[in-house]
C-alpha cells in the first residue's frame, strides 16, 4: 500500500494535492450526511403525524422518564467532546492520547446505546413494542434508526482504533478519522431533535 | 512531516471552539430538561422555550463541531445544508399541513 505520508514528503505539491483530496472526500461525506438528514426529517414527519395515535395504549407520559433521557443525552454529548479531543490529538500526532480518547468516545457511545437498548427491551417485554400503536411504531422507527446509526458509528470507531494501533497515524487514517468525527457529531445534532420532539414534547 | 498537514488543514478547529460548543450545549440541554421536568412555565411557553433551545443548540453544534459557517469564502457545506433545510421544510411542513387538514379536505 502506498503510504500517503511518504508521498507528502516528496514535494509541497503532492502534499497539498493530498489535503485537497481529503477535503473533497470530506465534502462527499457531507453530502451523504445531508441525505441522511432528509431520511431523518421524513421519520420526524411520520412521528409528528402518528405520535398521538395511542390506540388505547400507553402515552409518552407513561413510558418516558426524563432523568433517564437526560443521562442518555449526556452520554452522547460527552462522547462528542471526547471525539473532538481525540481528533485534535490525531492532528498533533499524539498516538497514545488519541487512542485513549477514542476508547473513551467508544465507551460513552456504548453507554448511550446500552441505555437505549435497555429502554426498548423494557418497553417490549411490557407489550409496548412497535406493534402496540401508531405512536410506538413511529417511535421505534425514529429512535431505532438513530440507534442503528450510532451502532454503525461504534463499529466504525472500533475499526479505526484498530487502524491507529496497527498502521499508526498515517494520512489515510487521519482522513478516515476526520469523516468518522463528522458522522459522530452529526448523530448528536440529530439527537437534539429526538430528545426535544420525542421526549420533552411527549412528556410536556 | 506532521506539521505540514496541520498548516494546510483549513478545517482544523481550535480546542477553545470545542470547549465553547460543549459548555453551550450542556446549558442548552440542561435548561429545557429542567423547564419541562419542573414545569416552570405554562405549557405553551415551555413548548416555545424547548424549541428555541433545540434550534440554537443545533446551530451551535453545526458551527463549533462540524465547522459550518466558518471564515472560508466558498462554504459549500453551508450551501448544501441550507438546501437540505429547504427540502426538510417542504417535507415536514407539507406533511403536517396535508395531514392535519385531511378532514377538511375530505369533506
Amino acid at each position: 500500500m502506498i503510504n500517503a505520508n511518504t508521498l507528502a514528503i516528496d514535494s509541497d505539491h503532492t502534499e497539498s494535492a493530498h489535503v485537497e483530496n481529503r477535503e473533497i472526500k470530506a465534502f462527499g461525506f457531507w453530502i451523504y450526511l445531508m441525505s441522511d438528514l432528509i431520511l431523518f426529517s421524513v421519520l420526524f414527519a411520520t412521528y409528528a403525524i402518528l405520535g398521538k395515535n395511542y390506540a388505547g395504549g400507553p402515552t409518552p407520559k407513561d413510558l418516558f422518564s426524563l432523568p433517564y433521557a437526560f443521562i442518555e443525552t449526556m452520554f452522547l454529548l460527552f462522547s462528542n467532546v471526547s471525539c473532538s479531543t481525540a481528533l485534535l490529538a490525531i492532528e498533533s500526532s499524539h498516538k497514545k492520547r488519541a487512542l485513549s480518547w477514542l476508547v473513551i468516545t467508544f465507551l460513552l457511545g456504548l453507554g448511550f446505546i446500552s441505555m437505549e437498548v435497555n429502554e426498548f427491551y423494557n418497553m417490549i417485554i411490557e407489550n409496548n413494542g412497535p406493534d402496540r400503536s401508531g405512536f410506538l411504531s413511529s417511535f421505534f422507527t425514529l429512535v431505532g434508526t438513530h440507534g442503528f446509526h450510532v451502532t454503525t458509528g461504534l463499529i466504525w470507531m472500533g475499526v479505526m482504533i484498530g487502524q491507529v494501533l496497527v498502521k499508526g497515524i498515517t494520512g489515510p487514517v487521519r482522513s478516515r478519522l476526520a469523516r468518522l468525527g463528522m458522522f459522530w457529531h452529526f448523530l448528536d445534532v440529530v439527537w437534539v431533535g429526538v430528545f426535544t420532539i420525542v421526549y420533552l414534547m411527549g412528556v410536556l | 512531516m506532521d506539521s505540514k498537514y496541520q498548516n494546510n488543514d483549513i478545517k482544523r478547529k481550535k480546542p477553545a471552539d470545542h470547549q465553547m460548543g460543549f459548555i453551550l450545549s450542556i446549558i442548552l440541554t440542561l435548561l429545557p430538561f429542567v423547564m419541562v421536568y419542573g414545569r416552570l412555565l405554562p405549557r405553551t411557553l415551555n413548548m416555545a422555550g424547548i424549541c428555541i433551545a433545540a434550534i440554537i443548540q443545533i446551530m451551535l453544534q453545526l458551527h463549533y463541531f462540524l465547522g459550518v459557517g466558518g471564515k472560508r469564502k466558498e462554504d459549500w457545506n453551508l450551501v448544501s445544508i441550507l438546501f437540505t433545510f429547504l427540502i426538510m421544510t417542504i417535507f415536514i411542513g407539507g406533511t403536517l399541513w396535508v395531514m392535519y387538514t385531511l378532514n377538511y379536505r375530505m369533506m
